[in-house]
């Protein structure tokens, strides 16, 4: 049996001292949907990412996945639970090979055997491109690896619920277009994508619907090309009056 | 409703898998050999006590202890990220643990060494949830603190000679299990075959902490634990309870870290609170031989333990320009070899006897 929506977010509301981060968010994420998240710098799009993977917790709100409440779950319980995810800054494993960050990923998050793992970790590094350097240290690799990296990790814990965040920047066209085919690719086998980004083209090659982030407060939400052409994103990245 | 309840959909349950494509190694040819001449030299070492001197026999028992000591804290800070300078603690509290089982409870040293280290452990798990809510720098220093408020808790023990110490009379020690076999065996007085018997558990300490760690490091949670220390966040999300791993590495090794104490001070006799919870002397040596003989390798507090050995045996007679020496050549190193001896050797020469990084090739 399957939830229609497989992560809902129920005024969500997370403070720094005076700054709100996110203020009351509903956002739903159906079964197997992909959905884009845009907004200026700082409008609290990785915050809210944090808040999903319980790297933070809100001051209100609730978090529920798959009809469970998940808000007091600890991040690592999270991802067993299928909420698998990508750091905007990439945040690999230094000292451990590509493989072994794979492994890991896989046997703790993915839950799975030694041997399932193994096979596992082999074809999500020849899914992202990263096969030939499964060997070298993760702390050796330049930037586009391991970007790469993240979402190979990520989709080592085998999740439902993908969360990737600015993957797409600083590749070039057709690194972006390969990019653009893995992720139509994870989401064809029925994986749920809520993906962050700036390079809009290719968030719009994927996505079914786009919201839009400012201040911690989504100010749009539809379908991708009417929010573009919307008076808010206008004024957001225009600077046109409202 | 928990966790587990949630329903797993269909693209998460396992699928048949296929023909394996890709397989995982982890030893090398030279590590299969380093293997068969590592029990060569166990063997050879367990034999020594048949010819060597008194004298070496206990040079040895200061080699194996610390050798033991250095792995720990290489497992701990190395691998685990928990750079504590506090493992004095646990050698005082494990020979402590020792000295009131020998002289309160009367218990045969030898029963009271496993004892002593579960003290040990029992305290370190009571320590650990206070220490970790710190981190880093301010994790060392806290694990310090906690060291020196542990003797001075010890130094408050009249009936264990308070802050002077106290001794063990010969005579006390004479009744210890196994003994007599060893006087009857090689022929010795009762004190140097008190040695011999330190000397044989201290080599068996030492072979199995060395394996226990290598084991560790080559299984799931030495991984996890890698992961846990190199991005703690991150191995959050992938779905590791690095609080959990963290917790219980601390507890192991305080665990062996005061087996560790209470043999050194079974043969030393001897017992005071400076002495047994000297930083100088169970940390900071410690983290001379790690760092020197090259950190996050098995290998590298073996070399680390005998280049100390030499030098202490080789400048002791210089008095304190002996503590110079050492300091120097442990600034040179980290300036010149950032990973130690045996990491440089490893390095140019792609070596390594304790292989741990796990390889991905295709099958065919």
């Amino acid at each position: 049996m399957r939830w229609a929506n497989m992560l809902e977010l129920r005024a969500i509301s997370k403070t720094f001292g005076a700054i709100v981060v996110a203020d009351a968010i509903d956002l739903t994420l159906a079964s197997g949907e992909a959905l884009g998240v845009i907004g200026p710098n700082g409008a609290g799009k990785s915050t809210l990412f944090n808040l999903i993977t319980g790297l933070l917790r809100p001051n209100s709100g609730r978090i529920v996945l798959d009809g469970v409440d998940i808000t007091n779950l600890s991040p690592e319980a999270r991802c067993r639970a299928g909420i698998g995810r990508s750091f905007q800054i990439p945040q690999p494993f230094d000292h451990l090979s590509v493989f072994e960050n794979l492994a890991v990923a896989a046997l703790f998050g993915g839950g799975l055997s030694e041997a399932d793992a193994i096979q596992h970790c082999g074809r999500m590094l020849d899914l992202t491109g990263l096969e030939a350097k499964a060997n070298r240290l993760a702390g050796s690799l330049p930037l586009l690896d391991r970007k790469r990296l993240e979402l190979a990790r990520a989709l080592a814990t085998r999740p439902r619920t993908l969360l990737l965040d600015e993957i797409a920047g600083g590749l070039t066209e057709a690194e972006c277009h390969e990019l653009v085919e893995t992720i139509r690719t994870i989401h064809a086998e029925g994986v749920g994508i809520i993906w962050i980004e700036h390079v809009v083209h290719a968030l719009l090659a994927v996505v079914q619907r786009l919201v839009v982030l400012n201040f911690g407060k989504v100010v749009a939400q539809g379908v991708p090309g009417e929010v573009m052409r919307s008076r808010e994103v206008e004024t957001i990245y225009m600077g046109v009056p409202a | 409703m928990s966790v587990e309840s949630i329903p797993i959909p269909a693209s998460r349950e396992d699928r048949s898998l296929e023909v394996p494509v890709w397989q995982m190694r982890v030893g090398t040819r030279l590590s299969r050999i380093a293997a068969v001449i590592g029990v060569v030299v166990v063997l050879a070492l367990a034999a020594l006590p048949a010819i060597a001197s008194r004298n070496l026999i206990q040079d040895l028992i200061f080699v194996l202890t610390m050798l033991t000591l250095a792995q720990l804290w290489n497992a701990l800070a190395g691998w685990g990220g928990l750079v504590s300078v506090g493992q004095q603690a646990f050698v005082g509290l494990g020979a402590y643990a020792l000295f009131a089982g020998i002289v309160m409870l009367g218990l045969d040293p030898v029963v009271a060494i496993p004892l002593a280290g579960l003290f040990a452990a029992l305290i370190a798990a009571v320590l650990g949830p206070l220490l970790f809510r710190l981190e880093g720098p301010y994790f060392a220093i806290g694990s310090w603190v906690a060291a020196e408020a542990l003797r001075l808790i010890c130094a408050q023990f009249k009936s264990l000679g308070g802050g002077t110490g106290m001794s063990i009379s010969p005579g006390e020690l004479s009744q210890m299990v196994g003994l007599k076999t060893v006087q009857a065996l090689l022929g010795l007085r009762p004190a140097a075959a008190r040695d011999v018997l330190v000397y044989w558990l201290a080599l068996a300490l030492a072979v199995l902490v060395t394996l226990g760690i290598y084991a560790f490091m080559r299984s799931r949670m030495g991984l996890a634990l890698a992961a846990s220390r190199d991005n703690a966040a991150a191995a959050r999300s992938v779905g590791v309870r690095t609080a959990r791993i963290r917790h219980a590495l601390w507890i192991a090794v305080a665990f062996a870290t005061g087996m560790v104490g209470a043999m050194v001070y079974l043969q030393k006799a001897r017992i005071s609170p400076d002495a047994a919870f000297s930083v100088t002397d169970w940390t900071a040596y410690v983290i001379f031989i790690v760092v020197i003989g090259g950190v996050r390798t098995i290998e590298g507090p073996m070399v680390g333990v005998l280049l100390l050995w030499g030098l202490v045996t080789y400048l002791a007679q210089y008095g304190s320009l002996y503590l110079v020496v050492l300091g120097s050549l442990a600034i040179l190193i980290m300036l010149f070899m950032p990973k130690g001896v045996w990491g440089e050797v490893a390095r140019r020469r792609h070596v390594q006897l304790f292989p741990t990084q796990r390889w991905l090739a295709r099958s065919r």
